[in-house]
This record gives C-alpha cells, structure tokens and sequence, in this order.
C-alpha cells in the first residue's frame, strides 16, 4: 500500500443531515489513472468532494503521499499539490480564458512555464484567451476546466465526469489529452460512460450506495461482466 | 447579449428622460447644472456606501445590513476631528483647517477599516454556513452603533461650522454659482470608480475577487486562502462607507438619521444595478443620485416633499419590471 499517492480509508461523509458515504476505501497508485465507477447518486462526486475537504469526512482517514489530510482546509490541501476539475465544468464565467489560468497559478510564472505543454493539449484555448468563459461552447468550457488544474504543479489531478454532455469527438479529444498529462500526474477520475472509462483507466474503485464494494486492475473488470452487470448497470 | 442591450437603453432611456424633464422644468442652463451636479454629487455618495454592500454581498453572499452605519459614524468621526470640543480636540495641535479635514479624513478611513476588519473576523466569520444569523447580526450591530453615537455624541444632529478652503469656494458657470465641494466629491467618487475597476480587472487580488463573487468554494480548491480575501473586502467595504460619511459631512452634517437613509437607497442602487455587479453598482448609484436631485427640484413649491425619499424605490420598481434580475445582474 505504500506506493499509493492517494489513501482513502473508510470515510463517512454527512452532508446536512444525510449520510451519504458509509464507508468509501480508495488507493491511488502512483502514475496511474484510477476512477470511480457507480451509478448515480452513487457517492463518487461526494468521495471527491471529501477528499478536497469541501465535505469533510466525519471518520476514515485520507492520506495524501503520507500526510493526513483529514481537517485540512480546501486551499490548504490544494497547495499541497491536488488539482480539482468539478463535474458541470464549474469555470469562471464573468473571467477571460486567460484570467481563468492565470488565478489558478500559486508561484509567479506557473502559466508562463507550463502554458506551451497546455496550449499544445489545448489550442483552441490559445486562440480563445480573451473570450469570457461564458462565451465559450461545453466542450471548450471542459478543456479549459481541466487546463486549468495543470497549471500549477500538482502531483495529483480529481476530475469529475470529464465526458459529461460533451459529443463524442470532443471526448476522443479531452481522452487523448488526459493520457497524455497523466504520463506527469496521477489521476483520480469519476465517470459515468464506461466506454470512455475502461478506454483510459488502469485502476477501478466501485461505489454503491456510498461504500466501496469492488476495485482492483481495470482490464480485470473489463473481462467481470457480473460485475460490470451488477453494479454499473451495463452489458 | 440581448438582456445587455436591454439594460443599456433601459439605462439610456431613464437617464434622458430625468435630464430632459430637469432642464425643461428648470428653465435654464444653470439651473439645470445645479440639478445635475447635485444629481452626481449624491450619486458619489451613494456609490462610496453601495459599492462595499456590493461586492461584499456578491463575494461572501452577506448583506451588511450595517453598511450605512459606517457612513454615520463616518460623518462623526471626520466631524469630530475637525471641530473643536470634541472626543478628539485637534485644533489646538493641527490649526490649519484644510490640513485638519485631510486629516480628519484619515482619521475616519482608518476607523472604518479596523471596525469592519473586526465585525469580519470576531463576528461574521463565524457564521458564514448560517445566512440569516448575519443578516440578524449585521442588523444587531448597525444599532449598537447607532446607540454608541448616541452616547458619544448625543441625539443632537450636527451642522458643520467649521470653514476650510475647498468647502468655501465656488465657480461660475452659466451665470449660476456651483459649489467646488460638490465637484470636489463628485471627483473623489469617480476616482474611486475608477480606481475600484483597475483593482477589480488589472490585479490578480481582483481576479480572485471577480472569480469568488462566481463560485467561491472553487476558489479555494484553487489552493487560495478566500477567507483572507473576505476580510480584505470587508474591510475595505466598510473603509469606503466611512470615507463617504467624512466627505459627506461638510455638506449634510453628522446626525443618525444618515445610517438608514444611506442604507436604504444604497440596497435599492445594489438591487437595480444587478446583486453583485460593480458595473451596476456605478452606474444605478449615477441613476439613483441624479433622480432624487431631479425630484427634489421637481418638490420645490409642491407639497409632494416625500417626493425625493420616494424616488429610489420607484425607479427600482421601473427597472425591476424591465429586468427583473437589474440592470446588469444575472438570475441568481
């Protein structure tokens, strides 16, 4: 277990009054790309969520590379190298392209250093920078989004239903990138179509019903149709 | 894009129709310039209360409901300090007059600013998960504020006596005497404009602020400490409403009553320029000011005196039934 660069173990998360992670155990190896399969309502935003310390875990314990992150704040655990892309593509709207790159850097210069590998993933964003983001089309909105977390140096990247309302030409787009940065980062990802899933991920960790109930090497689960057909509702 | 359009001759609209029924009803160039400069000179005021309540309410999603209370004790502060016999008696140490207003303004500002930065850390901060507890308490505070005033300096509503250069001068224009204070504020208000709008668009402190007014949990994951920002905001809100007091003072004197007027058609400007929108904050301020001096004027051997106090809730009903989110806001 030591090389995980992520640690969850058997969170509990309320939110308000309702419980909705009973018990959620993740492991992240390093220099994987690890996701969260589930339905809905499963419990896999709130797992994200837990882990940024937006909806802190009531038990269970999440490490970062050894660290507890328990009763951290966000900012403080994002400084400690995360990067979180939120589902709804959750982008500045009133800020230009270029401003919404520019706040997420945390050292003078992050966006001057990393902006040529960035606009070689993404160049529409080069050519779009001072467009509000509320101008931009879903699926620029999404690339920016997740442009946006590799701007400073994070060691691990959440990314929250990439694929989400997007066609599909956009998504064989926003897949071959995401391979490409996890050659640098870790991935933790949630998605919902398992096509896209199975196509980019190394590891599973499945949720139902806010626990964890199967994980394990992504090419197992592609051959476990039981599984698949159990819990993800897919043939 | 559309809603945009609509808002602009919305304001277009508005804004000819008070300055041609103004200069109509005036009769005169000069005339009709008194009426705008005092239009303007209003609207500055208002802008230097409405803006914190603002970009606070867009940021931290908190109405502070004791924003006007800062501009009263604005006024007495800077009243205060210039006026002999006082709390804080300068005049024995200061006696330039000019030099005692500068400092009396000083004096004000920095007040303004530690009151809001220890309303924000000692009390609001720890209710921002409970909206309705800070309205309760911002409303709690604005009458122990008002309550201290009082005991400070009694009920007695004060009228500024004491002469400085700028307050006395006055220029012509159109054979009709202006007063170069009124210019005076109206400048010191659209360098605030001005200055507020650099900060917002050219910094990155602005960008953050822009960014948090959206979605400002997402800042945080971005690795920024918001609640730092919050407090810088505040303060800097309340500093602003205390500013405006000071500069309001020489004008319209220190009494309790400036809290709640202020306060009022400060939420009006804020609500008819659109929640948490600067732009709209700037330009319903202008609109709001112009039309209480056009209806003060319209008042003038009428017996509608209510006329001006009125003014600022009618013109936010009229532009709240063309768009209903304000002039510049978006549906929340």
């Amino acid at each position: 277990m030591s090389d995980h660069l992520l640690e969850v173990d058997s969170i509990q998360t309320f939110i308000g009054q309702f419980h909705i992670l009973e018990g959620v155990s993740v492991g992240v190896p390093q220099g994987s790309i690890t996701v969260l399969l589930g339905r809905n309502g499963a419990g896999k935003t709130t797992t994200l969520r837990s882990i940024m310390g937006m909806t802190p875990p009531a038990s269970g314990s999440i490490r970062f590379d050894g660290v507890l992150l328990n009763g951290k704040t966000p900012f403080a655990i994002a400084q400690m190298g995360i990067g979180y892309v939120p589902e709804h593509r959750a982008i500045f709207k009133a800020l230009s392209v270029l401003e919404n790159l520019k706040i997420a850097e945390r050292k003078n210069g992050d966006l001057a250093r990393k902006g040529d590998f960035i606009y070689e993933l993404f160049p529409d964003l080069k050519r779009l920078s001072h467009l509000s983001g509320g101008q931009l089309s879903g699926g620029q909105q999404q690339m920016l989004a997740v442009a946006r977390a590799l701007v400073p140096d994070n060691r691990l990247l959440l990314i929250d239903e990439p694929s989400e309302g997007l066609a599909p030409v956009i998504i064989e787009q926003l897949m071959a990138a995401i391979r490409r940065l996890a050659a640098q980062t870790t991935v933790l990802l949630v998605e919902q179509n398992f096509r896209v899933a199975s196509r980019l991920a190394d590891r599973f960790v499945i949720i139902d019903e806010g626990k964890s109930v199967a994980s394990g090497a992504m090419d197992d689960l592609k051959t476990d149709s039981g599984l698949i057909q159990r819990y993800l509702g897919v043939a | 894009m559309a809603s945009k359009r609509t808002s602009v001759l919305a304001i277009a609209a508005i804004l000819i129709a008070l300055l041609a029924f103004s200069f109509i009803r005036s009769g005169s160039l000069g005339n009709f310039g008194i009426t705008v400069l005092s239009g303007l000179f209003q609207g500055m005021l208002l802008f230097l209360v409405a803006s914190g309540l603002s970009i606070v309410f867009g940021l931290m999603d908190v109405l502070n409901l004791a924003q006007g209370s800062f501009f009263m004790l604005g006024a007495y502060v800077a009243y205060d300090v210039q006026h002999p016999g006082g709390v804080v008696d300068l005049t024995a140490a200061v006696p330039d007059p000019n030099l005692r207003f500068v400092l009396a303004v000083i004096v004000t500002v920095l007040v303004g600013a530690a009151l809001g930065a220890v309303l924000e850390r000692g009390l609001l901060r720890r209710l921002y998960i409970r909206p309705v507890f800070q309205l309760v308490l911002t409303f709690g505070v604005s009458l122990v504020m008002l309550e201290l005033v009082k005991a400070i300096w009694t009920t007695t509503p004060f009228s500024w006596t004491e002469t400085f250069g700028v307050r006395e001068n006055f220029f012509t224009l159109f054979d009709q005497r202006f007063s170069t204070y009124r210019l005076f504020v109206v400048g010191i208000g659209l360098l605030l404009i001005v200055g507020i709008a650099l900060l917002l668009n050219r910094t990155r402190i602005g960008i953050i602020i822009r960014a948090g007014v959206e979605d400002s949990e997402m800042v945080q994951a971005l690795g920024i400490n918001v609640r730092v920002v919050f407090t810088l905001v505040f303060t800097l809100g309340c500093a602003i409403a205390a500013l405006g007091g000071a500069v309001a003072a020489p004008f319209l004197g220190a009494s309790t009553t400036l809290a709640s007027t202020f306060l009022l058609q400060a939420i009006a400007v804020v609500v008819l320029g659109g929640l948490g929108s600067y732009e709209g904050t700037a330009v319903g301020s202008l609109m709001v000011g112009l039309s209480i001096a056009v209806a003060q004027d319209a008042a003038i051997g009428t017996s509608l005196s209510m006329l001006p106090s009125i003014t600022p809730m009618l013109l936010l009903v009229l532009v709240l039934l063309i768009r209903p989110s304000g002039l510049f806001g978006e549906a929340r």
